[in-house]
């Protein structure tokens, strides 16, 4: 086989494979959002986490602006630890409601933030105060159970 | 009786240690001699044609039939929890994890693993290598080295040029065909799949898979018994253990990988 001809076979496939990795770089994953070096960390305490897994979203107004990069368990108040590390470029309020929520009926769980009014905002290593726990399914209908009976039977 | 078997128990341990040993040495030997796979650069490139480029259709036609496949089994299964939109994530998930670089390796190990042994195994039958040495041409230079590292060059671009068609296979049925929303597709596909996590230990799996291709390969052709049954056996069993050295390598690699995620 001439030699030119090999070169230039060759030199498509590398190209080709190149413009592969590419696709899958940038049209299939995404680099990932949060460096340590440009977010800071944010601890929450909730009574309960449900589903939470590490490297879940930490969202507000629906647009992710970090992740969950840590759960404890605090043996004392027996309450779970989260570390949040969230995208320098955001910065949120002391009195930020923090919320575990479920994306749709059967999806993922992530940390909804909802940013509240006072001027202080949050620095590394802050803890958001205000938390509102996983919703648990089980909970919910012995919740509704329980308040059925009380209304008394059907008539 | 019961020393003749005995016999042969210690004659199969002492030659498959010799094996171990002349394996490791062949290998070590490979990439001492490796500076002339770069500075004649032309071999390599001819040898990346014949491993690499000549593997393209099977590579590219059947990345695409995989990923046809998985979309169509994909969405019949999703469809029955009203979650088709999640079969970007599917497709693109198993494909750049595991399919890609595992399947790859195997059509790899059968198209090129194998070419590269009856290659090797013959020119050692036909005293070519031997040719050589007598020209102080060293043929673990400049035949075996070229070789080595053509497939552990090729290997990672077809692995990607599969998960890249297997992708667009599964959005031709998943998107054009059945009509799953373009948008979810994609987006949730790019939301699930992290680079990192995801894509480069794809990347480092099948370059793994590439050497141990290429190195089986080389070193079955370079120890055939030099008959033509000699090279034929050789042949069958570069193909039978390279594919079983990627499925346990990838076991091996995704149980450190992906330990952490759930």
């Amino acid at each position: 086989m001439n030699k030119t001809v090999l070169d230039l076979w060759v030199g498509v496939f590398v190209i080709a494979g190149m413009a592969a990795l590419l696709f899958l770089a940038l049209k299939v994953g995404s680099m990932n959002v949060v460096k340590t070096s440009d977010s800071y960390e944010i601890i929450a305490k909730f009574d309960n986490v449900g589903g939470l897994k590490v490297r879940a979203p930490v969202r507000s107004a629906g647009v992710v602006v970090g992740r969950v990069t840590d759960i404890q368990f605090d043996g004392e108040n027996f309450e779970a630890i989260v570390t949040l590390r969230i995208d320098n470029r955001f910065s949120f309020p002391k009195d930020t409601l923090a919320a575990i929520m479920t994306s749709g009926l059967l999806g993922e769980q992530y940390i909804g933030l909802d940013a509240g009014g006072d001027p202080v905002k949050l620095k590394d290593k802050d803890r958001i105060f205000l938390t509102q726990s996983a919703v648990v399914l089980e909970n919910l209908i012995g919740q509704f159970l329980y308040g059925k009976a009380q209304e008394g039977p059907a008539e | 009786m019961l020393r003749t078997a005995i016999e042969g128990i210690g004659r199969r341990t002492i030659q498959g240690v010799w094996r171990i040993g002349f394996a490791t040495r062949f290998f070590l030997a490979v990439l001492f001699y490796s500076g002339t796979a770069f500075r004649r650069i032309g071999l390599t490139i001819r040898e990346i044609y014949f491993s690499g480029v000549l593997s393209l259709i099977i590579i590219l036609v059947s990345g695409l039939f995989v990923g046809m496949v998985l979309g169509l089994q994909g969405y019949e299964t999703l469809q029955t929890y009203g979650s088709e939109d999640a079969l970007g994530v599917l497709v693109a998930l198993s494909l750049v994890r595991e399919l890609g670089p595992v399947v790859a390796a195997l059509l790899f190990a059968s198209r090129a693993g194998s070419a590269i042994t009856a290659e090797i195994g013959l020119m050692k039958a036909t005293e070519q290598l031997s040719a050589m040495e007598m020209m102080a041409v060293n043929p673990i230079a400049r035949v075996v080295a070229p070789r080595f590292w053509a497939g552990v060059i090729s290997m990672p671009l077809l692995a990607a040029l599969f998960s890249t068609m297997g992708i667009l296979g599964g959005y031709l049925v998943g998107v054009v065909l059945i009509g799953v929303d373009e948008g979810s597709f994609w987006s949730q596909m790019k939301s699930a799949v992290e680079f990192e996590q995801d894509i480069l230990n794809g990347i480092i799996k099948s370059v793994v898979f590439g050497i141990a291709i290429t190195a089986i390969a080389l070193f079955e052709g370079y120890d055939a018994p030099p008959t033509a049954e000699g090279v034929s056996g050789a042949t069958t069993r570069t193909v039978v253990s390279s594919s079983l050295a990627v499925l346990a390598l990838d076991f091996v690699l995704t149980a450190f990988m992906f330990r952490g995620i759930s």
